[in-house]
């Protein structure tokens, strides 16, 4: 019988401890797909992060590094000078990128480490049971903002694809969702592209999945991918937000 | 012999770094530390090898940390205020049993501290630092020739026992010349299975973490990192005896401290005053044996340290408090004179009379 | 000798601790046993510089020179902050074109030397302090002008030769200055 569907050789066998309705396991899914599609699971290193993902090491079948929370693109930084000939990822969470890892975040863009970075998006902390993240939207109601995100008196939320675009350093930088079937496969394409130009040599490759997270939102799966359809998206625009490559070649036309 | 030629502490380390096969080099400038990473700048490109300017002490340890989970013999250097900094990173490396190799060139705090010379670090670099429960090998050099034969032990050391070996020195040996000579030893290499390689489609996934949910789990790893550190302390321990054959006086002290107490030793000497030394050489592990077989002999110890008083309690707990312990100390990037220590000495000639 | 303690000392930017690392080399190549430890951090920018040089025939304690039997200063609050730590019988040299103050003590050995316009007349106006280092080989009882070339070469990098004829002619300066 001819198989037409099966788990990509990426992914192991374990069971993810992701809540029903989490979006984590397509994008990794997605991921996996792309290291199976570019053959390169012998030579791949991930990093995983803190955050819900903190046990990507034991999803993801190549060799796999905990990082300090935060951390990952550093850590990310040592292992691919010293194994150019790897192909190395980071899994990260919206807390762990944007707030504690910030600085991380854009001195490796800034260097245009040759690495691929997977920013899964959810506007919230969930591990730790949902507390205001970094890209909480105006006016969301977490653990920590009892009352709804109040700008003036704790900010605004970072938009890190925009941001980012704005340096010099980084190769690709790129927004993508989850929250439909057509979104999930350009977000599988942004993913491999991400990591395409990595074994290109191009440099830094970041991809922002926005996601959800039903738990923590305190919605049904249904209710929570409609959110992000109508609250989350006009807020974080999906798109290819910097395509050095790309750019240079529509120069030269 | 190879030729004498002069160095700074710190180029020694860097140097003999190179030679012991470090190719790796993260770090971020802090004073007085910074002609470490200067010459790495310098020698890496030449040679194949990487140095980068990380955006901070905590970014540079993780490049660490991931250099070391990938298997290659790899450093960092600072000072005080960046080692605190660093300390979460040694924890984890510490939590993954990765080897890592780390200098502190101390400088006085806490704070911001100073610039000056100091041992301040001392209870930082033997007790932990980072949370949770570990050990690094401490290693303090007490000369520029040591700073470079205690460097290549320290790599060593780390890739033997998969933890951190950490040279712990100071602004004055850091900064100073003084003739040193390398001597051309075969590099020690170490089979690293458990390195982060790629699987290359050949083997089960390594894994490096330091993450156990289950606390039953936790504590077996625990106990079992536990056991290492008992070969490492039974093993590992170093440390130089001066006149002790006769002492009745121990003055104790590491690094540029033991220097000022060598002479102060020398001195006390000529007023016939029989007073030894001994100087750890491993931090930790603390030449516990060495304390404790000198306070059967002598009467009263004296540590000598550019602290508030750190190493004091190793002493004590060593010698079971046996004996008195008295303490002799400058603190803030001040150095104790020879002068000081000797006064040192007499008091304690005195207590014991 | 047994054991010499040289304290140098002058401004950030006279060459303090090129003089030192001149004076370590020399004893280097006269197969003694040395140290050199340099003032360091900020206070160099321009502020005062010093640093301690030991020779010595057996190994080198404490790198830390309390009470100097050499002092070289090159500027009056170098000469006031350690004129009193020098020990009696010891030497003292002074640049007497930056420092107008005589040295009162009078158990000490004390040599004025015009170096900083010593320098500028020979033309090599950036090393007074090597005028000053000629005029201590001269001068110390157990130091010698001998080898003083093999020691600038070892000092000063092949892309820069040309260097070391000035300071040879600055440490000539030096060693000929009747004082």
């Amino acid at each position: 019988m001819a198989i037409i569907f099966q788990k990509p050789h990426a992914l192991t066998d374990a069971v993810l401890h992701y809540c029903p309705g989490c979006p984590h396991g397509i994008i990794h899914r997605l991921v996996a797909e792309a290291i199976d599609n570019l053959g390169i699971e012998g030579r791949t290193i991930g990093v995983a992060p803190v955050g819900c993902a903190v046990m990507a090491y034991d999803y993801f079948n190549c060799d796999m590094l905990e990082a300090a929370h935060g951390r990952a693109p550093a850590s990310a930084t040592g292992i691919k000078r010293c194994r150019p000939e790897c192909v190395v990822f980071t899994y990260q969470g919206d807390g762990d990128l944007a707030s504690i890892g910030m600085a991380e975040t854009v001195h490796a863009a800034a260097r245009n480490e040759n690495i691929t970075v997977i920013f899964v998006n959810n506007a919230i902390y969930g591990m730790t049971g949902g507390q205001m993240a970094p890209t909480s939207l105006p006016g969301q109601v977490t653990q920590t903002s009892p009352y709804g995100r109040d700008v003036n008196h704790c900010g605004w939320p970072i938009k890190v694809c925009e941001m980012l675009s704005t340096l010099e350093g980084p190769e690709y930088i790129a927004r993508v969702a989850v929250n439909n079937v057509k979104n999930v496969k350009a977000a599988g394409k942004a993913i491999q592209k991400a990591f395409q130009n990595q074994i290109e040599n191009k440099g830094f490759s970041l991809v922002e999945v926005v996601s959800a997270c039903p738990t923590n939102w305190g919605m049904t799966p249904q209710k929570a991918l409609e959110w992000v359809e109508s609250d989350m998206l006009p807020y974080y625009p999906l798109g290819v937000y910097k395509d050095r490559s790309a750019a240079k070649e529509a120069e030269a036309k | 012999m190879a030729e004498r030629v002069l160095m700074k502490g710190n180029e020694a380390i860097a140097e003999a770094a190179i030679r012991a096969g470090c190719r790796h080099y993260f770090g971020y400038p802090i004073t007085p530390q910074t002609e470490i990473a200067a010459y790495m700048a310098k020698k890496m490109p030449k040679i194949g090898g990487v140095f980068l300017q990380a955006e901070s002490e905590i970014a540079s340890i993780n490049m660490v940390y991931g250099a070391a989970a990938a298997g290659m013999r790899v450093m960092t250097s600072s000072s005080s205020p960046g080692i605190s900094l660093k300390s979460e990173g040694l924890s984890y490396i510490a939590g993954s049993d990765v080897p890592a190799f780390i200098v502190n060139v101390q400088r006085g705090g806490p704070g911001l501290g100073g610039i000056q010379p100091s041992q301040s670090d001392y209870f930082q670099a033997t007790k932990g630092g980072g949370h949770g429960d570990y050990h690094m090998i401490v290693l303090a050099p007490a000369s520029v020739q040591e700073m470079a034969s205690l460097t290549v032990k320290g790599f060593h050391l780390a890739d033997k026992y998969r933890m951190t070996a950490m040279i712990l020195a100071d602004g004055t040996i850091g900064q100073m010349m003084e003739p040193i000579s390398f001597e051309d030893a075969e590099v020690e290499t170490y089979e690293k299975p458990w390195a982060l390689t790629g699987t290359g489609m050949k083997r089960p996934h390594n894994i490096v973490n330091s993450l156990y949910l289950k606390p039953d789990e936790l504590e077996r790893t625990n106990f079992a990192r536990y056991e290492k550190y008992k070969a490492v302390e039974e093993n590992e321990a170093l440390w130089e005896e001066y006149q002790m054959e006769d002492a009745e006086i121990c003055v104790v002290a590491f690094g540029i401290a033991s220097r000022v107490a060598k002479n102060a030793v020398a001195d006390a000497r000529k007023e016939g005053l029989k007073v030894g030394l001994i100087r750890p050489i491993t931090l930790w592990p603390f030449p516990v044996a060495a304390l404790r077989r000198a306070a059967d002999q002598v009467k009263a110890f004296v540590s000598v340290e550019l602290n508030m008083g750190q190493m004091i309690e190793d002493i004590r707990l060593a010698t079971e408090c046996r004996r008195p312990v008295s303490l002799c100390n400058r603190t803030g990037g001040m150095i104790p004179s020879p002068q000081q220590v000797l006064e040192a000495i007499r008091e304690a000639q005195k207590g014991v009379n | 000798m047994k054991t010499t303690q040289i304290l140098i000392a002058g401004f950030g930017g006279q060459g303090i601790l090129f003089a030192g690392k001149f004076l370590a080399y020399k004893g280097l190549l006269e197969d003694l046993q040395v140290s050199w430890l340099p003032s360091y951090g900020p206070e160099m920018r321009g502020g005062t510089a010093n640093c301690n040089v030991i020779l010595s025939e057996n190994p080198v304690g404490s790198p830390i020179i309390t009470d100097p039997d050499v002092l070289i200063v090159m500027n009056l609050p170098s000469l006031q902050k350690y004129v009193n730590t020098v020990v009696p019988g010891g030497q003292i040299y002074v640049d007497s074109a930056l420092i107008h103050e005589k040295v009162e003590r009078t158990d000490v050995q004390v040599y004025y030397i015009p170096a900083t316009q010593m320098a500028n007349d020979a033309g090599v106006s950036t090393l007074a302090n090597m005028v000053m280092m000629g005029h201590v080989l001269k001068n110390h009882p157990e130091l010698t002008f001998e080898g003083t070339e093999a020691t600038v070469q070892k000092l000063v990098p092949p892309a820069k030769a040309q260097l070391v004829e000035l300071n040879m002619k600055a440490l000539q300066a030096g060693r000929d200055y009747e004082g």
